[in-house]
């Protein structure tokens, strides 16, 4: 799993790759193409943005890179492994074991439990039960929700929410998270937080995709990649990256600053 | 993905929505109930009427006036008026004929009216020879039963039913008492024990009479029937076989002769035929509580789209999702089942008190099975429908 410690994180195995992917949309007459052709590796270990302006396919791009999604042309390689080839239950199957996601709108299960909703990726995993709560319980701990087990989603906050869907991500202990815009519907330091999180789980060894149009949250990653009209117009390292738990105090004095002066 | 899981699942989604879930059921417990009710309605009448045939006595052959057999006359009565009828004669030339070992006895049924002081009461009489006690196996509480002198004479003495008894002479013994019938003086004899039984009339609310003096009362000479009581069970089939060449020269195919297995067994046909069809009327109410089902589950599969692509999201295959709203389905439907059996079975003890009801285990059984199917087959098409939904699209849903 580790790469050999001479080589650099551009080195790393690859472990997702498109080849020339599109992705049209056929609305009546109108032909919409959301991707015109994307080649791109994920390699193993690294924290990739994928930044763009709204409407340029990013959200199409991930869908397809998580398999959630077919490409209307072009190939998606996992570990090497061609996806066209495989049936909707054994895409099914892969998501299940190697990919998490965290989408913008959370999409927890309504009057479901924080436990249950983690606990669901376990459920089609076949894995049942004291085992399945033991290990949803611990994703839960590690993301600040120990306490919170019981609660609803509607009883929760945006940034706990996202959080337990972040838990929900990581609970099978996927190679890959993805995540689409995990900062979009939060307030700054729920936001610090959730980036906190993403960047710990980097850290201990799991690729992350992380989609933004913001650039402050794509320089927590290592790498990004720009696209623009379902085409990527540029791929880079990231200079000086920010680290989120280092921010994290001046976004909570700037936070209670704004409230004091209202 | 195990059954348990689904099950948990299921339970969660119907818990959700209580009583949308309870209004679904409804149909199903409507129908199931009914089947349970109908049935048991039907078995109970068949029950009580085999009952009261074999009640009857045993080893009888029965004969009736006009071709009841091969569709010869279309059903009782079908022989119309053409038909002629046996008299008394024909009685005693099969008793002649047949042997003492055998007992023939002419009967003749009609209605009367009882009157004691200032009650009356509508009655039926049934009269015989003073072979009908042993023929009909009756059992007298007290006195007896008419004698062959009496029946010679035309003598005005009866023994009656239970219902008479109770209704004309209340707290008192009958025997010996003057009754009139039809406005003439008889006197009490003897009385029987209850039959009981209520579907072919009260067949306690009847008169015993010699067959001489009923003809002069209903002014008849005809005979509605003549029941013969075989020796034994292995001369029912000769005694029928010989009644038939006996009649054959005076009445040719215009007479039937049926013994108590065959009567039992078209009774039986009939009842069973009417119960088959009162199970099926109330299938249909069965059926649309079944549509009201899929109704539902297809509603629940729209609502819970975005559910559904969560759950593909995270790993869900489609037989997943297809098993998940297919249980769901099938819960709805067995719940409803079993509470309709509860419900059936509960009604079918308080009409017993009208109507005699045998809730069979049959009946249980295929209410069951039955809501469990319509649970199958209503619940796949839309948990099919569910499980095809692209995971991205499902997302997206608003
Ligand atoms: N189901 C669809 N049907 C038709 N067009 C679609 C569909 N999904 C996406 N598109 C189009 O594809 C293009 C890319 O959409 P996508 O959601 O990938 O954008 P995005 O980069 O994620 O934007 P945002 O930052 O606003 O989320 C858009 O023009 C969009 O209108
Ligand atoms: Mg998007």
């Amino acid at each position: 799993m580790t790469a050999p410690a001479h080589e650099d994180l551009s080195a790393g195995r690859v472990v997702l790759e498109t080849l020339g992917v599109t992705k049209c949309y056929h609305l009546g007459e109108v032909e919409v193409h959301a991707l015109r052709g994307v080649d791109l590796s994920i390699r193993d270990g690294e924290m990739l943005a994928i930044m763009g302006p709204s409407g340029s396919g990013k959200s199409t791009l991930m869908h397809i890179v998580g398999l959630l999604d077919r490409p209307s042309t072009g190939t998606v390689m996992v570990e090497g492994e061609e996806v066209s080839d495989m049936a909707a239950n054994e895409l099914a199957a892969v998501r299940n074991r190697r990919i998490g996601f965290v989408f913008q709108s959370f999409n927890l299960l309504a009057r479901t439990s924080a436990l249950a909703n983690v606990e669901l990726p376990l459920v089609y995993a076949g894995i049942s039960g004291a085992e399945r709560s033991r290990r949803a319980r611990a994703a839960l701990e590690r993301v600040g929700l120990g306490d919170r087990l019981g609660h609803l989603p509607n009883q929760l906050s945006g940034g706990q929410q996202q959080r337990v869907a972040i838990a929900r991500a990581l609970v099978t202990e996927p190679s890959i998270v993805l995540a689409d815009e995990p900062t979009g519907n939060l307030d700054s330091v729920s936001g610090v937080e959730v980036m906190t999180i993403l960047q710990e789980l980097n850290a201990h060894g799991i690729t992350v995709v992380l989609v933004t149009h913001d650039d402050t949250v794509s320089r927590h990653a290592t790498r990004a990649v720009h696209i623009r009209d379902g085409r990527i117009v540029r791929d880079e390292p990231v200079r000086d990256r920010i680290m989120a738990a280092d921010r994290r105090a001046a976004v909570v004095a700037a936070a209670q600053g704004e409230d004091a002066a209202e | 993905m195990n059954l348990v899981e689904s099950l948990r699942i299921a339970l969660r989604a119907l818990g959700a929505n209580k009583v949308r879930s309870a209004l679904t059921m409804l149909g199903v417990i409507i129908g199931v109930a009914a089947v349970i009710l109908l049935v048991a309605i039907g078995t109970g009448v068949q029950d009580e009427i085999t009952g009261s045939i074999e009640g009857l006595g045993s080893n009888l052959v029965f004969v009736f006036a006009g071709n009841f057999e091969e569709g010869g006359g279309g059903g009782p009565g079908g022989g119309g008026l053409s038909t002629r009828q046996f008299s008394v004669d024909d009685a005693d030339l099969l008793q002649r004929r047949l042997g003492p070992e055998h007992i023939v006895v002419p009967v003749v049924q009609g209605p009367v009216t009882l009157r004691v002081g200032n009650r009356t009461l509508r009655s039926v009489t049934a009269a015989a020879n003073e072979n009908a006690g042993e023929v009909f196996s009756a059992e007298y509480l007290g006195g007896r039963g008419y004698r062959r002198s009496e029946v010679a004479a035309a003598a005005r003495v009866v023994a009656i039913g239970a219902t008479v008894r109770d209704r004309l002479f209340p707290n008192q013994d009958p025997v010996g008492q003057t009754i009139s019938i039809n406005g003439q003086r008889f006197t009490v004899i003897g009385h029987v024990a209850a039959q009981g039984g209520s579907l072919t009339g009260d067949q306690d609310n009847q008169v015993y009479m010699p067959v001489t003096v009923a003809q002069r009362l209903l002014g008849t000479t005809d005979i509605g029937l003549i029941a013969i009581k075989a020796s034994s069970a292995d001369e029912v089939d000769a005694v029928q076989r010989q009644v038939r060449q006996l009649l054959r020269p005076r009445f040719g195919e215009e007479f039937s002769v049926f013994t108590q297995e065959q009567t039992l067994g078209i009774f039986q046909q009939i009842l069973g035929t009417l119960t088959f069809m009162l199970a099926g009327i109330a299938g249909i109410s069965l059926l649309v509580g079944g549509i009201g089902i899929m109704n539902i589950m297809l509603v629940s599969v729209s609502e819970r789209t975005r559910e559904i692509g969560i759950r593909k999201a995270v790993g869900a295959r489609t037989y997943d999702i297809m098993s998940q709203f297919v249980i769901e389905a099938v819960l709805l439907s067995v719940l409803g089942g079993m509470v309709g059996i509860a419900l059936g079975s509960a009604g079918a003890a308080v009409l017993q008190q009208w109507v005699p009801t045998q809730v069979t285990l049959w009946a249980v059984m295929l209410a069951f099975g039955f809501s469990a199917a319509v649970g199958i087959f209503f619940g796949v098409y839309p948990a099919y429908k569910a499980s095809r939904l692209d995971p991205i699209e499902a997302l997206r849903y608003e």
